[in-house]
């Protein structure tokens, strides 16, 4: 053992201890942009074998690592410097919070005896970042480097993942420390993980049972568990209808017969209907988002919540339920599936309650009314479902584009669908795609995107294209800020202002000077050639989708208004 | 409802900073707060007093507990715990009897007399926030002149 300890202890900078800290977590690629604060760091990054993804832009360079984090839910790893370069990529950690999102942030400061002199490139970024991170680290002395590392790792992907902030000083990668690489930690007040209780599950499979109108509302927690076999056996062996929040769409395949899709301000009608009519709902890892639920007065009128959720503080925050079950969903779930078992529970009757809902589904389906031209945000996305193989990852932006990709493109392997839901941060879809790409080379990677939210990092087609990442960015070009022009013409009588894009920039162009792939399409020929074309190689593209500026989003669900009074399309 | 919260925390700096930033960020308001390192020097306890309905003390406790820097987060029950605070009043004495008539308010209510000069005295009360009000509202007609609390500190008693 002692021996052992002396084979550990080498002495070395906390540079060096940095990678290979970040070596030991198995990180082989970083996403970010170097400057004064951080070169010590980025020397070391040179000489070891971990990947650098230049960005643009550092709040791409987090969006890049929380994209990365959320396909293979392991933390993504972005560096920036202090001053601006910290202050850029708080919007990126924000981001990652604020959907749970694994990330490790790691930013260069001025050096410690500069601290509190407003230095150049100085920003109180522990105090800023505060309020965004699971947690955040400033090591003080090169030899916690390491232990900030392991600790900041372990912190970011369990229990509820979400970013953790390393702020390393300059003096502090520079100067030589005896490190030692702990393999065991104790963090006293962490305690991310509860045993499911067993007594409360067995209440909730009592009321699921007794309910007459039962519903299933998976959120984001089931995807980031991976909790999709079970939340799939559970709802075939009650019969129970799946509706989603927009966080956890495709968290159930989106063509199933018990599938209704995603609830809430853009959900699908018979979503919202259903889940309105229901009398009980198992809600799986969901914080019951305003966005999702309308109301939260409304909502809980009349129905019996079961709320099964890795975070305890998420039980009753939003909405009061009958019976919580706190964990990991995917152990809750099992132990349900075991107990089912053993009960032999199995439904193969028909209710009257799911036969009004699958009627209610065939409604919808039938008369959900969409844009009559020939380039309505339905069709297209219809195309691209038709035509994208079903492993492929989609990202989206945020807008209209993001809304209609919600109602009209099904996901149907699950786990394959990701957007900024909760901070609705725009401009992540396509920096997120390229970290998505890096998680799973091998399968096809598309942004849904709007020509708004590109344009916030559209510069990161220079990543793309210099670091050979082949994504695709698909673009619903109706040249404005579609989501804000559609309130400005339902709230606020038609007083455009701030909304029209023009045709400027030209994207096709735009993505030619990159180096990438640009294809325009006006049709649906068009539309089908380029989707094909882009399939058929791997070169980064862009397609510029011409639709009409004047489509609204719909059905919708106003603020502050419950799910019952859904506007629809006339 | 008033709320007695014990808190206990890493003794590392900082953490002041984040669980009232997380009062602010979460809309809770706080009444008062004093912290202390305690017998451990890793470890310091807040006591933090707070108004909410039982949802939203239930939601604080929550939200201070998902905070890894917190050890342990208990909501004391007020009448099975010793909670106290310090106060002391500088008072303003206009007439001949005042003296004499504070003093007196001062030893029912167990307070100290410090600094006793021509126009002013100053009293030092430790005892809880109503009984605090209380001497407050007595000494108001004679004129306090400043005041300063130290907050709310609390333990539960044994057993309970």
């Amino acid at each position: 053992m002692a021996i052992d300890l002396v084979n550990k202890m080498e002495t070395m900078t906390g540079g060096k201890a940095l990678m290979i800290a970040l070596e030991k977590e198995g990180v082989k690629e970083i996403f970010g942009i170097p400057g004064g604060a951080n070169l010590p760091m980025y020397d070391e990054l040179s000489k070891c074998n971990i990947r650098h993804i230049l960005a643009r832009h550092e709040q791409s360079a987090a969006h890049m690592a929380d994209g990365f984090g959320r396909v293979s839910r392991k933390p993504g790893v972005c560096f920036a410097t202090s001053g601006p370069g910290a202050t850029n990529i708080l919007t990126g950690i924000a981001t990652a919070q604020a959907d749970s999102s694994p990330m490790v942030a790691v930013t260069g400061q001025v050096p410690v005896a500069m601290i509190g002199r407003d230095a150049f490139q100085e920003s109180d970024i522990m105090g800023m970042a505060n309020p965004v991170v699971k947690y955040a680290f400033q090591p003080r002395l090169p030899g916690e480097i390491p232990e900030a590392v392991r600790k900041g790792f372990y912190i970011a992907q369990t229990g509820r993942p979400g970013p953790v902030l390393i702020d390393v000083p300059k003096d502090v990668q520079v100067n030589e420390a005896e490190m030692t690489f702990p393999d065991e930690f104790k963090i006293r007040g962490y305690h991310p993980w509860t045993d499911p209780d067993v007594t409360a599950v067995g209440k909730a499979i009592d009321m699921l049972l007794a309910a007459e109108k039962p519903v299933i509302l998976s959120g984001g927690g089931t995807i980031i568990s991976s909790a999709f076999a079970e939340l799939q056996v559970i709802a075939e062996l009650l019969m129970i209808p799946v509706v989603t929040t927009f966080k956890g769409k495709g968290s159930f395949p989106e063509n199933h017969p018990l599938s209704l899709g995603p609830i809430g301000m853009h959900g699908h009608a018979e979503a919202n209907k259903i889940m309105t009519e229901a009398d009980c709902v198992l809600a799986i890892g969901t914080r019951f988002s305003d966005r999702s639920v309308g109301t939260f007065e409304e909502f809980e009128r009349r129905l019996k919540i079961i709320h099964m959720d890795v975070d305890p503080a998420e039980i009753g925050k939003n909405q009061t339920s009958t019976v919580a079950v706190v964990g990991d969903v995917k152990a809750s779930l099992r132990i349900m599936i075991k107990m089912l078992a053993q009960k032999a529970i199995k439904k193969t009757e028909e209710t009257v309650w799911l036969k009004h809902v699958k009627e209610t589904k065939a409604y919808w389906k039938e008369n959900l009314k969409i844009h009559p031209g020939e380039m309505g945000a339905a069709k297209i996305l219809r195309k691209l479902r038709e035509l994208l193989p079903h492993q492929s990852i989609v990202t989206t932006e945020v807008g209209q584009h993001q809304m209609w990709a919600s109602l009209f493109f099904d996901v149907i392997q699950p786990g394959t669908f990701f957007s900024s839901t909760g901070l609705g941060t725009m401009g992540w879809g396509f920096p997120a795609s390229i970290g998505a790409k890096i998680a799973k080379p091998d399968v096809t990677v598309v942004d849904i995107a709007g020509d708004g939210s590109f344009s916030m990092t559209e510069n990161s087609l220079a990543t793309a294209v210099l670091e050979d990442i082949p994504v695709i960015v698909f673009i619903l070009n109706n040249f404005s800020l579609g989501m804000v022009a559609q309130w400005q013409r339902i709230f606020y009588g038609r007083r455009m202002i701030g909304v029209d894009q023009k045709n400027c920039p030209d994207y096709v162009k735009l993505a030619q000077a990159y180096g990438a792939q640009g294809i325009r399409a006006q049709s649906m020929d068009e539309l089908d050639r380029a989707i094909k074309t882009a399939l058929g190689n791997d070169i980064v593209t862009v397609i510029d989708i011409i639709i009409d500026p004047e489509e609204d989003v719909l059905p919708f669900v106003a603020p502050g208004t419950s799910l019952k009074e859904m506007v629809l399309p006339s | 409802m008033w709320a007695i919260l014990s808190i206990l925390v890493e003794n590392k700096p900082g953490i002041l900073f984040k669980v009232t930033h997380l009062f602010r960020s979460k809309n809770f308001n706080i009444d008062s707060i004093s912290v202390g390192v305690t017998e451990n020097p890793e470890l310091s306890r807040m006591t933090i007093t707070t108004y909410g309905d039982e949802k939203q003390i239930a939601q604080i406790v929550k939200q201070l507990d998902k905070m890894i820097d917190t050890v342990e987060v208990r909501q004391l029950d007020e009448h099975k715990t010793i909670y106290r605070e310090l106060c002391i009043f500088k008072i303003k004495l206009s007439n001949a009897n005042d003296s004499m008539e504070i003093n007196k308010l001062a030893n029912a209510y167990g307070a100290k007399i410090h600094d006793v000069k021509k126009n002013s005295i100053m009293v030092e009360l430790t005892a809880t926030p109503d009984q605090i009000k209380a001497f407050e509202e007595l000494a108001r007609p004679f004129g306090i002149l400043d005041v300063a609390r130290t907050g709310v500190a609390a333990l539960q008693r044994s057993g309970a």
